[in-house]
């Protein structure tokens, strides 16, 4: 038999989150500079699979991925069945530095995906001297609704395919099936009406293109890397939103598109490392 | 024959195709530009294309555009923006009319049916 065992390890940590305690599902690799991983909405830490596995980003940056409260592993708190589950942007700062502080990351890097790309920026704004830098992924201070996200619950439309079906275009069409349908599968499997409390947040409630030319980029540098196929955050909005950014970063990937670290990761990795080497020779390493 | 008339032979082949629309029947008109065909879905598998010639034919849905943006979504490899229909509903080149009920609960399917045509321009 031939069996691989991945040098990911997996844990729960048990913590007080917005006054609630709250079980929250986290996995890590590799030693070095914290790298905190953020998934987009809807979805799960899976998504980072393939950087938690890449042994030249773990050989120099300990990385780490949580699932939200709601997603993958994580579980609602309880009393869930009684409230709509909403994204905010309050909310969501807090839960990222709880948890970094939780585990001790000191002066972590910060990337996260869509959703996490946009709260990288609200960090940078906020918690600046706490942080080493933020990599933002499709990422941008606004984006302009689409379409009309009550489709993603409602009990005559099944909410893991609906959800699915509206991200399933958000990729490029080279990347690799496999990788393609493991993404879809992590929609498939979030609750009921969670994608669309966290796009509560992404399309309504979470806009700061009007605040993002205050990010401090010398104190905390932002790189932001987009994705050419992505039409939710699209190659103009985070050019639109970079441009409100001195010293902000912004490369546009080609052949990927919403999903970059999951549905193509060797694509993706040949615009990370770039990145991730900018930030290590900072660190004089 | 269009791509549209072709859907059938490239869709009633495709078991894994056919059965992830098993759920779906329903009469869809499709306009490519100033040709319209009505598709007649029967559990997954494509039952009949017609063209619509004659007026106060109905359906479920529509979906409609242009014939320019039809060729560039069924390119091999199509360009961002021309590379799934939310991009072009999101973009203002494709509009979805009538109920739409079954057109969300069966989307991931619908996609996949309309995408097929692009095996035949990957050969040309």
């Amino acid at each position: 038999m031939n069996v691989t065992i991945e040098p990911i390890v997996g844990r729960y940590m048990n913590l007080e989150f917005q006054g609630r305690p709250h079980r929250i599902y986290f996995e890590e690799a590799g030693q070095g500079i914290p790298l905190l991983c953020l998934h987009t909405a809807g979805s799960d830490g899976r998504q980072y699979r393939a950087l938690l596995n890449d042994a030249e980003v773990t050989r120099d940056f300990r990385v780490v991925v949580f699932d939200m409260p709601w997603h993958g592993k994580s579980s609602p708190p309880a009393g869930w069945e009684n409230e709509e589950y909403l994204l905010t942007t309050e909310g969501y700062t807090d839960l990222i530095m709880t948890v970094a502080r939780a585990l001790n990351l000191e002066r972590p890097v910060v990337i996260g995906c869509s959703i996490g790309g946009r709260i990288v920026l609200q960090l940078a704004l906020q918690h600046e001297a706490e942080l080493r830098s933020v990599i933002g992924l499709q990422s941008s201070g606004r984006v302009n609704p689409y379409y009309d996200i009550s489709w993603l619950y409602r009990p005559d439309v099944h909410g893991g395919e609906v959800c699915a079906a509206m991200v399933s275009g958000l990729m490029a069409p080279r990347s690799p099936a496999p990788h393609r349908w493991e993404t879809l599968w992590h929609y498939m499997q979030g609750g009921p009406g969670v994608f669309k409390g966290d796009l509560h947040f992404y399309t309504v409630e979470g806009d700061i293109l009007d605040r993002v030319g205050a990010i401090d980029a010398v104190q905390c540098p932002v790189y932001m890397l987009t994705g050419e196929y992505d039409y939710s955050c699209s190659p103009d909005d985070s050019t639109a939103t970079a441009a409100q950014i001195e010293g902000a970063q912004l490369t546009i990937m080609k052949d990927l598109g919403h999903f970059p670290m999951s549905e193509h990761p060797e694509q993706f990795r040949t615009y990370l490392l770039p990145v991730l080497g900018d930030i290590l020779r900072r660190e004089g390493k | 024959m269009t791509n549209i008339e072709k859907l059938p032979e490239l869709v009633n082949g495709n078991a894994a195709l056919v059965r992830r629309g098993k759920h779906f029947s329903a009469d869809v008109m499709i306009e490519v530009g100033d040709r319209q065909h009505l598709v007649r879905f029967e559990q997954g598998r494509i039952a009949a294309v017609t063209p619509i010639r004659i007026n106060l034919q109905s359906w479920t849905f529509a979906i409609r555009a242009a014939a320019d943006v039809w060729e560039r979504f069924w390119l091999p490899v199509p360009p961002p923006g021309y590379h799934d229909l939310i991009a072009l509903l999101r973009y203002g080149r494709l509009r979805f009319e009538g109920n739409l009920q079954p057109l969300m609960a069966n989307l991931i399917y619908l996609k996949l049916v309309l995408e097929t045509p692009r095996v035949l321009e990957a050969g040309r």
